[in-house]
């Protein structure tokens, strides 16, 4: 404000001088960092009495992020991507029953396997199941929504079905108390008391592997070759970016996150369950949209679905601390939703306007 | 017909070549060439098969029957990115760029420059950024801000970066799709002395295009094209602008009549179509006229 700025030496006059505001608008993820901050203050003036400004609430909501933002993840890549993948949710419950199947003893119908080769072989079967999807939409060239649709319900019928025809049951309990649980327990399952709250180590995972995967997007030639691939496939190509592979590793993506929650809820809740994970599909849609990332593919963010997942988060914590009934979450949720498309079809319109 | 002005080798040829989709015989027995330093211009209507021969010459399409020669030898590529690491860049219509993306995004998109080793390359953005402009620059064309996406450019300007996209990776056969279609006059004149430009270097360009006053000032052979098979092929020797002008004539009479008739018989679509068979059958005649 002292001295007066020199103008820059080669200003060109058809450049307008647009605000630093109107340039931030345009970053995908602004949106949900915005967001975030007016959910954070709304519940925090409504739900002060709650205790909603507090590090056990603050806790208890980047606990319920973790597992949503880590899914989240891996669906912004996919959905930048231009791919939709809705099998991740129901590939969550059969991968945690293929852990606890293989290490359940064999008198109670399981394979009496130790922890970690029952991981690997869960994260094959997860791996081999995304890959399978990703050479389906490609070969086929159906929307990836009918494809992991039908993957959606195999994956759950699976999930149900070999357990019960196994062990009869759909609940599968007594991790740790198979060899190998103490490693997974402290990759897994550790809690960090911090200022006296009880953080789960999945927000680790789940903000490390963001970091990494912005650095993948931004930074690398995968990532270029993935805002291509998703911005037009047929353009991409032709300059020579391996889209069919670009998507098949996408899926194979979110399959491993699908895994890796997995894995983290079965060790959290010492097992797992048929219909765990049931929704997670659309909540990590909606995180990933309320993030900035566009339905149509080749324009988002996994910064904004990680504050996507926190949105989420942090309206159900609030929902359930105000004890306002539960049931209307799913209307704030679907409200917030609509919005957030509405307002990323409006910054889309801007981007692209000549 | 052809008498080559030069002996030089052509540096790209296709022999004999056809494309079949089904029963849709889209490109029949079709031979061309290039040679390092000129100009080959392939002209033809809309629905004469440029589309195709460019997609088969840049490695999209596989081709049915016939011979690709590279530099002399026999080449078949599996996707177009072979092509392009041969040298063979192409420039197509739809421009290959992604509106979303930042333009130098789209300038490295397939081929990004990396930094650093192994495991841990990165894309090197800054140079990404630079030499987006400096290339830019390069072509007088002074890019606002690298970071703008390609969507807000104007027709011209993504022309010419995808000309200077091309050029800058090294190609050796620049093969370009209408690339004065879309553009005013002023804008032409720029992409136009650009392929000169190129020429210059000692690279083959394949000008394609349906507007013979572009073509023939920059081209050095004249291959037409029409319902996918050669109609004619010559050099600059052999064809003045006049005939060249007269051998197009045929469709571009055909373009604006079946314009006029759409128009004025709107209302009864069956009309218009049968009116625009009428019409096609005229030009046809023409054409054939004034190809003799």
């Amino acid at each position: 404000m002292t001295t007066d700025t020199a103008p820059p030496a080669a200003a060109d006059e058809r450049v307008r001088q647009v605000s630093t505001v109107t340039r931030l608008l345009t970053r995908p993820e602004l949106g949900a960092i915005v967001a975030t901050i007016v959910v954070w203050v709304f519940f925090a003036v409504v739900a002060w009495d709650n205790n909603f400004v507090s590090w056990s609430t603050s806790a208890a909501i980047l606990n319920r992020a973790a597992p949503l933002g880590l899914l989240a993840i891996a669906v912004a890549l996919l959905m930048i991507g231009g791919e939709f993948d809705l099998s991740i949710g129901s590939l969550l419950g059969w991968s945690g029953m293929v852990i606890m199947l293989l290490v359940t003893p064999t008198n109670a119908g399981g394979w009496g396997w130790s922890l970690w080769p029952a991981v690997a072989l869960a994260l094959v079967i997860a791996l081999i199941s995304g890959f399978l999807n990703g050479v389906l939409v490609v070969s086929t060239r159906l929307p990836s929504f009918i494809i992991t649709l039908g993957s959606l319900f195999i994956f759950r019928g699976l999930a149900v079905a070999i357990p019960r025809i196994r062990t009869n049951r759909t609940q599968l309990g007594g991790m740790d108390e198979v060899s190998g649980f103490d490693l997974a327990d402290a990759l897994f399952g550790t809690d960090i008391t911090l200022f006296g709250a009880s953080f789960d180590i999945a927000i680790v995972w789940w903000i490390g592997l963001t970091l990494l995967a912005t650095f993948v997007l931004l930074r690398t030639q995968f990532g270029n070759w993935v805002f291509g691939a998703g911005g037009d496939a047929n353009a991409a190509r032709n300059t020579g970016v391996p889209v069919t592979r670009v998507k098949i590793i996408l899926f194979m993506t979110t399959a491993f996150a699908a895994f890796l929650v997995a894995i983290i809820q079965a060790v959290q809740f010492n097992g797992s369950d048929s219909l765990r994970g049931t929704l997670q599909e659309f909540n990590a849609i909606i995180a990933v949209v309320v993030g900035g990332t566009l339905l149509t593919g080749g324009y988002g963010s996994v910064v904004g679905a990680m504050f996507g997942a926190l949105i989420f988060a942090m309206v159900q914590q609030g929902i359930i601390i105000t004890g306002v009934d539960g049931d209307w979450f799913r209307v704030f949720v679907g409200g917030v939703l609509v919005l957030a498309v509405i307002f990323n079809n409006f910054i889309r319109t801007q981007a692209a306007r000549r | 017909m052809t008498t080559p002005t030069t002996t030089e080798a052509p540096l790209l040829e296709v022999k004999h070549l056809s494309k079949y989709f089904g029963s849709v015989i889209a490109l029949e027995d079709v031979s061309m060439f290039v040679r390092a330093g000129e100009v080959t211009c392939l002209l033809g209507d809309n629905g004469a098969g440029k589309s195709t021969l460019i997609k088969a010459l840049s490695g999209v399409h596989k081709p049915t029957k016939g011979e690709y020669l590279f530099d002399g030898t026999k080449r078949e590529f599996d996707s177009p990115r072979e092509a392009l690491e041969l040298g063979i860049a192409t420039v197509y219509q739809d421009l290959a760029m992604i509106p979303l993306m930042s333009i130098w995004r789209n300038f490295f998109l397939g081929s990004e420059p990396k930094k650093g080793f192994g495991p841990f390359r990165t894309f090197d953005v800054d140079f990404a950024k630079q030499t987006t402009r400096e290339e830019m620059a390069k072509m007088g064309i002074d890019i606002r801000d690298p970071d703008q996406p390609v969507g807000t450019l104007s027709g011209g300007e993504r022309q010419s970066v995808a000309i200077a996209r091309a050029v800058y990776f090294g190609a050796k056969v620049l093969i370009l799709d209408e690339p004065t279609a879309a553009l005013g006059v002023k804008q032409a004149g720029v992409v136009l002395r650009y392929v000169v430009q190129a020429k210059q270097r000692g690279i083959g360009v394949i000008l394609i295009t349906h507007n013979p006053h572009h073509a023939y000032p920059v081209g050095d052979h004249f291959v037409i094209l029409r319902r996918g098979q050669i109609y004619g092929d010559y050099t600059k020797d052999e064809i003045g602008l006049d005939q060249l002008v007269q051998m197009m004539a045929g469709g571009a009479d055909l373009e604006a009549l079946s314009h006029e008739l759409e128009s004025a018989t709107r209302a009864d679509s069956d009309e218009a179509e049968a009116l625009r068979k009428a019409a096609a059958g005229f030009a046809e005649e023409a054409k054939e006229a004034g190809g003799d």
